[in-house]
């Protein structure tokens, strides 16, 4: 598992300038960025280079930043690579929360990030012959 | 004492009160010939009620000294309203009047369970406030070590709490939670602070809201009441026993009247709470309407004082919204919140007009510990808040979330209501 992290961001306009701001300054580097909003509030997820470090300088500048434990996968960069990972979760009866997907300028695979319910869900994915990252494939621990 | 007693006393002083005012206010010589009333007619307690009630009004015509009942010469201080409701109004207190302000708030601060050996911080403001100075003579005339602090500067007032060792707290109860959430964000468990007993006041709060500060900053919660026009803080008091505030009836007396009729209502029903100052000198009121809606509890409290009890103050016939033909309190909405976890109970409503209707929001603030990532979570919370406000204001309203600590903390009355409905609107 890796952390991701989840800031509760309201609506408003420079509020996301604000947080990447905050983020940029610190020398913080984001290798994926996701928003998922509603026309209230959004909840902005972030894989980053230090993920406590930036929960805590979020914290520190008002922003409700958590850590979520996600799961990262390297996926196969060929048709039906996605299909066959949740196949795979599905088998187990697993259900993905929501998931979103970045390349990395360094691979060919791409990486999926997944919040799954389910603790053993790393495990089923392992067995199924795929590679999970884990934190120090992405970031410094 | 006994009622008897009591209300032997009451009519005494209300005899000589409303002599004393004939004679020397001429707001009430006018008021009193308009109504027909003669004071030297008034027998019995009961009679009150054929004397003209005074009004916010009255106060603010008669602006700065109108209504001050003795020559300028024999007043040592005044003191106004907020003016948060418009023009301030000015009240006067003689040496005489200080003493038994002095007196009512060590005797709130008694009720409270505090004693000389307590130290008691002054977080109201000081100044024309009557919450300041009033709280502070109050702690002295007990006899306890005062620590005169004032409003603002929220750290440092963290830092005098711990270092000082202070045992009391008397501030606005919405002061209160930003004390406990800066002490947090400090470092400082708040529960570890010396405090015992927090006074809260000036500002209407909820049981739900006591049981919060309690538990966070591990102190027994008092209400206590007061207004300035009728003096300041020191015309009721909470005991330990926390069940409604005695109100202080040897100087003030208290009847509850139908807001709408103006008539009187029996103990138990709930109305506008109207004081009559039976002791004042410098500037008595008469019948004076508070707006303050509560109730009086007739039944004798646990402690053994005969002074009867209002309730909490839930609400003021003028903060009253009125939104599309429904009578709603803030207070309530404070009150489901306080029910609903992972939101803070500060929030603001924020009144529009869309067309001819009434559009409110109310915003409310998630905690900081919030930590749902998923935007499903979050729709449901939302949608959890507003059911639940509603079912309990019989009214629709919308619900938005805001980020923690968004919405103004503020050191004085919290501002709940933002009313845009007169500007822009249709």
């Amino acid at each position: 598992m890796v952390n991701q992290v989840s800031v509760f961001l309201e609506n408003t306009s420079g509020r996301l300038a604000e947080l990447t701001r905050t983020l940029g300054d610190a020398g913080i580097n984001m290798h994926a960025l996701m928003v998922a909003d509603t026309s209230d509030f959004g909840v902005v997820r972030i894989i980053c280079d230090s993920p406590q470090r930036a929960k805590d300088l979020l914290d520190a500048k008002g922003f409700g930043a958590s850590l979520t434990p996600v799961v990262a996968v390297e996926v196969p960069d060929r048709p039906g690579g996605l299909a066959d990972l949740l196949e795979a979760l599905g088998e187990e009866g697993m259900n993905v929360e929501y998931a979103y997907c970045f390349v990395r300028p360094t691979a060919s695979s791409a990486v999926d990030v997944f919040r799954v319910d389910d603790d053993r869900a790393q495990a089923v994915l392992e067995a199924a012959g795929f590679s999970v990252l884990s934190a120090s494939d992405l970031y410094d621990v | 004492m006994p009622r008897a007693d009591i209300e032997a006393l009451q009519l005494a002083r209300l005899k000589d009160l409303l002599a004393r005012v004939n004679e020397t206010v001429p707001t009430y010589r006018d008021k009193f010939a308009a109504a027909g009333f003669d004071p030297s007619t008034l027998s019995t307690l009961h009679d009150l009620r054929r004397v003209p009630f005074t009004v916010k009004d009255d106060l603010r015509a008669a602006y700065p000294y109108g209504m001050f009942a003795v020559p300028l010469r024999d007043i040592v201080r005044v003191h106004s309203s907020s003016g948060t409701t418009g023009q301030v109004t000015v009240v006067g207190y003689t040496k005489g009047d200080i003493e038994r302000w002095s007196d009512l708030m060590a005797r709130t601060f008694a009720c409270a369970g505090a004693t000389a050996d307590d130290a008691i911080q002054v977080t109201y403001g000081y100044g024309l406030f009557t919450g300041g100075l009033g709280a502070h003579y109050g702690s002295e005339r007990l006899g306890a070590l005062t620590v005169p602090v004032s409003g603002g500067n929220t750290k440092r007032q963290v830092q005098i709490l711990k270092d000082f060792g202070v045992t009391v707290l008397a501030c606005t109860p919405s002061y209160a939670l930003l004390i406990a959430e800066t002490a947090r964000e400090m470092g400082i468990d708040p529960r570890d602070l010396p405090l015992k007993v927090g006074v809260f006041g000036a500002e209407p709060w909820s049981e739900q809201m006591r049981r919060q500060i309690e538990d966070e900053l591990g102190v027994k919660a008092i209400d206590i009441y007061g207004l300035s026009e009728v003096m300041g803080p020191g015309v009721a008091s909470e005991c330990v026993h926390q069940c409604g505030l005695h109100v202080f009836e040897d100087h003030f007396l208290v009847e509850i009247v139908d807001p709408e009729t103006m008539e009187p209502l029996a103990d138990g029903e709930t109305g506008e709470v109207v004081f009559t100052t039976l002791t004042k000198e410098g500037i008595p009121v008469i019948r004076y309407r508070t707006r303050d809606i509560s109730r009086i509890i007739p039944e004798p409290c646990a402690c053994g004082r005969t002074f009867r009890r209002i309730e909490r103050v839930t609400g003021r016939s003028d903060d009253m919204l009125i939104i599309r033909g429904v009578n709603v309190y803030p207070s309530q909405i404070e009150q489901v919140l306080m029910g609903v976890p992972m939101v803070a109970p500060h929030y603001q409503v924020v009144l529009t007009k869309r067309g001819s209707m009434d559009d409110v929001e109310v915003h409310v603030e998630v905690v900081p510990e919030f930590h749902f990532d998923e935007v499903r979570e979050l729709e449901a919370l939302q949608r959890r808040v507003k059911t639940e406000i509603e079912s309990a204001l019989a009214v629709s309203i919308k619900v938005k979330l805001v980020e923690p600590k968004s919405i103004a903390r503020s050191e004085g009355k919290a501002k709940r209501v933002v009313d845009l409905r007169a500007e822009g609107g249709a």
